[in-house]
């Protein structure tokens, strides 16, 4: 393996354009596989989910899973791509014991989905308009373990183990257009596509499209070409990139590679390439010996697929308002900056704060809460923010108290503790750890006496007009009476007794 | 003229993991060129009106709902299986030394 000196990415970019292909692989969420009715289920005993179909028995017939079809046209009507009115199954040939059938059924020239785009946001707010090719459908492979090696890897390793539960579930692939002409920002283009193919995914329900699951995965294809040139350079595909950070820098790291080998006189080699998490580098995969000769043909035990216009039609009826849309609207309706708006997708907690202004919390107190002390926690605890043991329901009722002034934030924050420690809901939760406002205004009215008695300075300043400083005497009667008391009101009592204008 | 060379057939017989002996190539060259010429003729009477047909049944959209039903017990599933280990198929080495 030789090492190769990079390029600094400021330098590349100044001599060498981009150009980028990404590929996507989203497991769908079906009950069962594309083409046989085994479970999907995970965390099964190894090859106790398989069948003759998936496991490639001679004489087994597969049928296709209508919601695999489904689901591949929604996704292609989401990606505003035309739908086939005919196309077909095919055979992909290769020996590779991670396919029992040495082939994988998939689409060739005809797939159901084509010629469509994304729109990605970018997080200065900036839109980039990735274009997409086709998605086709095809089949998850089985898994392999190698043994005997050093690593766990491939090489050296004495022989393999295959599960085939994995094998035969439900993929769809999307193959986007060579992406040209975004430059220094090309490694945020990949990521920003991905993360927005993966909202747009989970907003359609076919998948959870969770990436460290292994639920979707990406390939990035890339070359450099001297600036201003029209004719692509050699590329690169580096596979199983499966996060967005690696994306990103999987990209980078390409272009600083492409560049150094460039600049030197060298040529690029079409290979696959390994990404590796721990430095963000590649290294060489296999150098294909001969040209891919898969020997595609049409699949002869299944029929074509028509998609009839009026189901296309239909299921268009039934998409959902695209996720950067949504997250634009919300984003107005909220009042918040587009950096905000992107802090509360990072965390997860766009669903949480709109499920909890449903239950009734106006929008500024349920993002306070979901983005500050339960972030917070979730922080604490490693976890995610949808993993807390508080629903939306809890939270807007949390905000519900606050805002009826039964608690201040101080008491509110106590009372997410005693939900998260499974003490019941939040007004349970009140009256058990007596978590009140001191609303009794006999008992606050004499508090509020107390602390102008033993602070007359502070009040005569106030009586003088300098009504700032009420918040000295606030912040006494907080303390007297444990902070338990709404300091609005407080506050409004103070300068009552005093005779001042708030 | 379509047909078949002895390099095709070589490069064929090596992506299917076929050992072939050089007096097998000579043969099957032989005889799958003429296959391939009688097949060929197909083409002869099929006019620009007759689409390529893959499938003999004028079917569309045959599909099963997303239902599951009962997989192979893992022992039925590897009881046809050379070698088996942690209840896996076991495959030789896959590659050898870099």
């Amino acid at each position: 393996m030789t090492v190769t000196e990079l390029v600094s990415y400021e330098e590349a970019l100044a001599t060498y354009e981009p150009v980028m292909g990404l590929e996507v692989h989203v497991e769908l969420g079906t009950k069962t596989k594309m083409f046989c009715g085994c479970s999907t289920e995970l965390g099964a005993e190894p090859n106790s989910q398989t069948c003759p179909t998936c496991l490639g028995m001679p004489g087994s017939l597969p049928v296709v899973n209508a919601v695999g079809v489904e689901s591949a046209v929604k996704i292609g009507l989401a990606l505003h791509c035309e739908i086939a009115e005919w196309c077909r199954f095919a055979r992909k040939n290769y020996f590779y014991p991670d396919m029992p059938k040495n082939f994988q059924t998939s689409q060739y020239d005809e797939p159901i989905a084509f010629n469509g785009y994304l729109d990605v946001q970018l997080e200065d707010g900036e839109v980039f308009r990735v274009e997409i090719e086709r998605a086709h459908m095809e089949e998850d492979t089985g898994k392999s373990t190698h043994v005997g090696g050093a690593t766990g890897r491939i090489h050296g390793a004495s022989h393999s183990l295959l599960d085939y539960n994995r094998a035969g579930i439900p993929l769809i692939e999307i193959v986007t257009k060579p992406i040209t002409g975004a430059g220094e920002r090309a490694p945020e283009v990949a990521k920003a596509y991905v993360a927005e193919l993966r909202e747009l995914i989970k907003a359609l329900g076919v998948s959870e499209a969770r990436m460290e699951m292994g639920q979707m995965r990406c390939d990035v294809n890339l070359s450099l070409m001297p600036k201003g040139a029209e004719k692509f350079g050699t590329r690169s595909e580096t596979k199983n990139v499966n996060s967005l950070r690696s994306v990103e820098r999987a990209a980078r790291f390409e272009i600083q590679r492409h560049a150094a080998v460039l600049s030197s006189g060298g040529t690029i080699l079409q290979e696959t390439r390994h990404f590796h998490e721990e430095d963000g580098s590649t290294t060489s995969g296999r150098i294909k010996e001969e040209a891919e000769d898969y020997r595609y043909f049409p699949e002869p035990d299944l029929v074509p697929v028509a998609p009839s216009r009026e189901w296309v039609e239909e299921l268009r009826a039934t998409l959902p308002e695209l996720p950067r849309v949504r997250r634009n609207r919300l984003r107005e309706e909220w009042g918040v900056s587009e950096h905000d708006m992107q802090s509360i997708l990072n965390a997860g907690a766009v669903d949480l704060i709109v499920a909890t202004i449903e239950a009734g919390a106006d929008a500024a107190s349920a993002r306070k809460w979901w983005m500050g002390e339960l972030a917070r926690r979730a922080n604490e605890a490693g976890t995610d923010l949808a993993a807390l043991e508080i629903t939306p329901g809890q939270v807007a009722r949390v905000c519900a108290l606050v805002a009826e002034g039964s608690l201040n934030d101080k008491l509110a924050r106590q009372v997410i503790e005693g939900v998260l420690a499974g003490e019941g809901d939040p007004d349970e939760v009140v009256d058990k750890r007596g978590l009140k406002v001191v609303s009794d205004e006999g008992a606050l009215g004499t508090a509020v006496d107390e602390a102008i008695a033993a602070n007359a300075a502070v009040a005569d300043k106030i009586r003088a007009g300098k009504v700032a400083a009420a918040g000295a005497l606030v912040g006494a009667v907080m303390k007297a009476t444990r902070g338990q008391a709404d300091a609005a009101r407080v506050r409004e009592l103070i300068l009552e007794k005093l005779g001042v204008e708030g | 003229m379509p047909g078949i060379t002895r390099e095709e057939v070589a490069h064929l017989a090596r992506l299917s993991r076929l050992e072939l002996k050089a007096e097998e190539l000579d043969h099957f060259a032989e005889q799958l060129d003429v296959i391939i010429g009688a097949v060929a003729r197909v083409s002869d009477v099929a006019d620009e009106d007759v689409p390529p047909t893959s499938h003999p049944l004028p079917l569309t959209n045959v599909m099963r709902p997303d239902e599951v039903r009962p997989s192979l017990t893992p022992e039925e599933a590897l009881s046809g299986a050379p070698a088996q280990e942690q209840q896996r198929f076991k495959v030789p080495q896959i590659l050898g030394e870099d």
